[in-house]
């Protein structure tokens, strides 16, 4: 019995782990086969799950809502605080994002935004640690489809897997199975993060490279077609050599969501390469903000010159604490208006001021490269 | 003069389950081994299904019946996961046969006992998992951690113990 029992499953195994045929991945076949034996299971399970979840949320929400009236206006005033120091930075940044879009424009760069997200909360895991899965409440019913990525406000967290009517798998990025297209920000590497079969999460198919550091930050590289380009996926913990992989090197990250508690997660079911209609008119708003801080930076320096000759000054000593070893300086003190970005120390064809303006440019004309600025000892 | 009936130790041992307590132990063991992992993530050392798959092999003593039971709770929780069906479908069987018989040698009402057969067969689980994804699967990735699968198997262990004494109270003898 127990040789009938296990060959049979060794046989159903085998098919299902099959080579895909060309043209097929190993999920569809996997899809095709046990969708079924799948669908059965999370049927039975996923409603007590439901259950559980949705009376273990009655009581924190009873707890938290104590709690959140005790301390609600201490928590205003901060938050008033930080809205109107983050309208301030937001002034601040407009006008360089504006300058970005001019030159993606330019590039003929298509950029993708999160239009539309469905909120889900987490009813389960898998229930092992070899499998980094999580069931969520929400499926197809609610306009959820396989592969789409699923963030967090903190960072990337991974992407569906099965979709089921009302029930949805989420395949982590600890999972051996998972990857996602992946740029270095500082050094712009372009890379693959896969889950390991100990649920780390490492990029392995970069050669060794000194300028790869820890503490540098992981985004999303958009080439996968899953993620959106520009998400935070984690930052850089360790690098070692790869003995398996030589000369490849084993880069773990550390996500920045935290995949062991999640809660609630957000599914991108819709991107766009326009400015979502909210986001413009947050950029609008940003805009006469920045607008204005100039006016009243102006008019300061018009009453008052001294105080715009000390500005001058302070911006001409800017390239020099721009050196390495040498702490940034405060601009916020140094200047009454916006916080403006610093010349750049090693300038590129997309720094500004280094390209001639499009007018003089002629077709098939190869620019010269850029100046790197003398320094000043 | 007294009569003497022909009863065998495993006649006098061997115990039956309410149709509802067959069903739902084992669907709760499944349900609590997804839920509590997502309240404190350490939890997923755990496996309630095994512990079940053992309790009703043993109790049961019959091992075509240890072997469906283990069947039938491991490919439910291969549903759960984004894993083949088969992998712990495979495992289970074999403990849920090898726990029936076993169950015919020793005394299995011993807690000694219970809680050498629970590490041993936590042991066992993670040893055939890991052969079953290793070489059957072909993946190169897995690793086999044994102080990890060491302390699995404790977990288990101190688990197994009071919910074996739990689950006795539902034992009918037959």
């Amino acid at each position: 019995m127990l040789i009938v029992v296990v060959m049979a499953q060794i046989i159903a195994l085998a098919v299902q782990v099959q080579r895909p045929v060309a043209g097929t991945s190993t999920d569809a076949i996997d899809q095709g086969k046990t969708m079924l034996l799948r669908r059965w299971t999370v049927a039975i399970v996923t409603p007590f799950e439901r259950l559980l979840h949705g009376s273990g949320s009655t009581v924190r929400h009873l707890w938290s809502s104590y709690g959140d009236l005790r301390h609600t206006h201490e928590r205003n005033q901060a938050l008033q605080q930080e809205v109107a120091r983050l309208r301030q930075e937001q002034a601040s940044l407009a006008e360089d994002a504006a300058q970005g879009r001019r030159l993606q424009a330019l590039l003929n760069f298509k950029e993708q935004y999160i239009t539309k997200t469905v909120a889900a909360q987490v009813i389960g895991t898998s229930g092992t640690d070899r499998s980094h899965t999580l069931w969520i409440d929400k499926g197809s019913a609610d306009g959820l489809k396989p592969e789409q990525a699923v963030i967090t406000p903190d960072g990337v967290v991974g992407k569906l897997r099965d979709v089921f009517p009302h029930t949805s798998q989420l395949l982590l990025l600890s999972d051996s199975t998972s990857g996602a297209g992946v740029v270095l920000e500082s050094t712009r590497m372009r890379g693959i993060v896969r889950g390991t079969a100990n649920g780390q999460v490492q990029i392995n198919n970069l050669t060794a490279d000194d300028r790869i550091k820890p503490g540098e930050k992981v985004l999303t590289s958009g080439g996968d077609q899953v993620f959106p380009r520009g998400l935070a996926i984690g930052v850089i913990e360790s690098i070692a050599p790869d003995p398996q992989h030589q000369p490849y090197t084993a880069i773990t990250v550390k996500p920045t969501a935290n995949l062991t508690r999640l809660e609630e997660v957000l599914v991108i079911t819709g991107t766009d390469s326009k400015l979502p209609a909210d986001a413009k008119q947050d950029v609008e708003a940003a805009e006469a903000t920045a607008e204005e801080n100039r006016r009243a930076a102006d008019v300061i320096a018009e009453k008052l010159p001294s105080l715009h000759e000390s500005s001058s000054q302070a911006d001409d000593k800017a390239p020099d604490a721009a050196e390495p070893g040498k702490p940034a300086p405060d601009l916020t003190k140094a200047k009454s208006g916006p916080v403006r970005t610093q010349p750049a120390i090693h300038p590129d064809r997309y720094s500004p001021g280094t390209v001639a303006p499009a007018k003089d440019l002629k077709p098939g004309e190869v620019a010269a490269p850029p100046q790197q600025p003398k320094e000043s000892r | 003069m007294a009569e003497h009936s022909y009863t065998s130790r495993r006649e006098l041992d061997q115990y039956t389950f309410h149709p509802a307590v067959t069903l739902l132990t084992p669907l709760v063991l499944v349900l609590l081994q997804a839920v509590l992992p997502k309240v404190w993530p350490r939890l997923v050392i755990l496996d309630l299904p095994l512990i079940g798959v053992i309790f009703f092999a043993i109790a049961r003593r019959n091992p075509i019946a240890g072997t469906l039971t283990g069947t039938t709770i491991g490919l439910f929780q291969d549903g759960l996961t984004n894993l083949p069906f088969g992998i712990n479908g495979i495992a289970k069987s074999i403990i849920g046969y090898l726990a029936a018989s076993i169950g015919f040698t020793v005394d299995v009402e011993n807690v000694i006992n219970r809680m050498a057969l629970n590490f041993g067969f936590s042991l066992l689980q993670s040893g055939t998992i890991y052969g079953i994804m290793r070489w059957l699967l072909a993946d190169p990735t897995v690793r086999l951690h044994p102080l990890y699968e060491l302390l699995r198997a404790l977990c288990n262990t101190v688990v197994a113990v009071p919910l074996f004494f739990l689950l006795d109270r539902f034992k009918v003898r037959e």
